[in-house]
């Protein structure tokens, strides 16, 4: 296989408070995986990681912006938010952990193992996140 | 790959309403008729429902396949029943298919029953002389998907290559019907099987298809197919003299009776969480909602790409809520076979395909990665160029599949009404639906 010459990138737009459209990106992203022949473990994983990304941000910071790019051997999702922040990654990385509220809760969410299922899928998760500014994900996979 | 759906070219007007309702986006219309795209076809019907006139078809076999055999085996889809009305005995539809012709009658609904029974005691809902004993199933692979629809299971080795192994294992009803109706006429007639021809009366392309080409299976049980809505006007006649002599007697019960409709095979999985889905389109959105993990507490999934179920195949008669209702009116008068057979029977274990499942991936753009990452660099970057209006009228679907089928080489820039124009130049007309609020 010769180097690709370009990287595939696309966006999408999370909207807040909205658990319909939650999703939708992960649903895109795997089109767009799949039309480019990664193979089907790399793209569960990726969606995985993109889904529980997108809940994150539905959840907790109003929507944001997800990105995804592939270089031919990694695929790279960047989720961005000007949400509240989080205090501890550390702790927001344990499963059970979680400060949905209750409403949250009685919709089937905010059972604290979103953050933990993408640490689990993905190879490499970074969390940058400044408290009443926002948060930067980047999660990677090697396909 | 073969299907039996094909175009009547002289009736095809090269209009574009079976392109935008084909939900796995396999026809395009090239030369003023409309064409399939082979591998990416699930012969679900919907293009044949859709053609206002009538030029999409599901080439069934031809009635006169039985001559060539000494001994015929008419096996009745569930369906079938729901499409008379008044229909008290399932007897008399069984008596006219003996009138008919056939020399005999095996009712597919038998084999799933017994389908339903096996699957009962496999993932321990009940058991042997006690019946349902309220025990929490745990299948080992959760959810599992049915495979009662061809058209389903072959829309995920398409696109859900990853819930492939999700599949029962187990064959077909109808092929388990087949296996048995061949066994019972070699025994009853001393002849060798080969002489005997199983048919299937079919509700739907996508049976008929896999009549022919079983998924899994490395040789064809069934002999053929006859489309139902073909076989009812011969049927009705003859169901008439039958009604008259009154002996002949269905084998089956309630539960696979039920098998016509959505939730009909799930609903005999008590104490399990189960989710019948009807339609291809919902079926690709819960399928996604699986593959990404949304739904962990499903434990077995039904699937059917038609309308209510069995009942809404395209080659049936009766609209599918009409049938359902006399479906459901027929359950009522019937046994729960289902249960007495699990009191006093262990269900037999019905064979399991012999080939596995295959990812037959029809969207890649690309064997080569490299060369799939040029082509949607180019896809994305013509994407941004087209109208976004989905208008059809180059012959694909959406912006998005003309993008796709120019990259893939099937198409040509040119081919956008709306880039054509531009190229020459500003002021050619534009209908009103098209025209920018600015202008």
């Amino acid at each position: 296989m010769s180097a690709p010459e370009h990287i595939i990138r696309e966006q999408y737009t999370v909207d807040g408070d909205d658990f319909q459209a939650a999703g939708g990106a992960s649903s895109a992203m795997k089109k767009l995986l799949r039309s480019l022949g990664v193979p089907p473990d790399a793209i569960r994983r990726a969606a995985i990681c993109m889904y529980e990304g997108e809940i994150n941000m539905v959840i907790h910071a109003n929507g944001g912006e997800a990105e995804v790019t592939f270089d031919g051997g990694v695929i790279t999702m960047t989720l961005r938010d000007t949400g509240p922040g989080i205090p501890d990654p550390e702790l927001a990385l344990r499963e059970g952990w979680s400060t949905a509220t209750d409403a949250i809760r009685d919709l089937g969410f905010g059972a604290g193992m979103g953050m933990p299922n993408m640490k689990r899928n993905a190879d490499e998760m970074t969390i940058n996140s400044v408290i009443n500014q926002g948060t930067v994900i980047v999660m990677t996979i090697r396909v | 790959m073969t299907h039996c759906v094909t175009l009547d070219k002289e009736k095809c007007k090269g209009c574009t309403t079976c392109i935008r309702q084909c939900p796995t986006e396999a026809i395009r219309v090239r030369r003023g008729k409309a064409t399939i795209i082979s591998e990416r076809c699930i012969d679900c019907g919907r293009c044949v429902l859709a053609c206002p006139h009538h030029a999409k078809r599901a080439v069934c076999d031809p009635l006169t396949l039985m001559e060539q055999f000494r001994y015929t085996v008419a096996l009745p889809a569930p369906s079938l029943y729901g499409q008379f009305r008044n229909l008290d005995d399932i007897g008399v539809v069984l008596g006219g298919l003996l009138e008919m012709g056939f020399d005999g009658v095996y009712e597919v609904a038998r084999a799933a029953e017994e389908m339903s029974a096996h699957a009962l005691v496999k993932f321990g809902i009940a058991r042997k002389g006690v019946g349902y004993d309220g025990a929490e199933p745990v299948p080992a692979v959760r959810p599992l998907i049915s495979t009662a629809c061809p058209a389903c299971v072959r829309l995920i080795c398409m696109r859900f290559p990853r819930l492939i192994p999700h599949l029962a294992p187990e064959i077909a009803p109808v092929e388990l019907a087949a296996l048995a109706a061949r066994a019972e006429a070699a025994k009853k007639t001393g002849l060798p099987p080969d002489k005997i021809g199983v048919f299937f009366i079919t509700p739907c392309p996508a049976k008929m298809t896999a009549a022919h080409f079983p998924l899994g299976l490395s040789e064809p049980v069934l002999d053929g197919a006859f489309s139902m809505a073909e076989l009812y006007v011969k049927l009705l006649p003859a169901m008439k003299k039958a009604a008259m002599k009154d002996n002949v007697f269905p084998s089956v019960g309630l539960a696979g009776v039920g098998w016509a409709v959505s939730s009909g095979e799930s609903a005999v999985l008590r104490n399990m969480k189960t989710i019948a889905i009807d339609e291809i389109p919902n079926v690709i959105a819960v399928l996604e909602d699986i593959e990404d993990g949304k739904l962990p507490e499903v434990g077995f999934v039904e699937l059917n790409a038609c309308t209510q179920g069995c009942v809404g195949g395209c080659l049936t008669v009766e609209n599918p809520y009409v049938s359902k209702m006399r479906i459901q009116e027929l359950m009522k008068n019937l046994p729960d076979t289902l249960l007495s057979r699990l009191r006093y029977d262990d269900p037999g274990t019905p064979p399991t395909r012999d080939l596995p499942l295959a990812y037959e991936p029809a969207d890649v753009l690309d064997g080569d990665m490299s060369a799939a990452m040029e082509k949607r660099f180019r896809m994305d970057a013509l994407l941004g160029r087209l109208p976004g209006l989905d208008c059809a009228s180059c012959g694909a679907p959406s912006c998005r599949a003309l993008a796709e089928d120019v990259v893939r080489g099937y198409a040509q820039e040119a081919d956008c009404v709306f880039l054509t124009r531009d190229s020459m130049g500003e002021g050619g007309y534009l209908p009103p639906p098209f025209r920018h609020s600015q202008k």
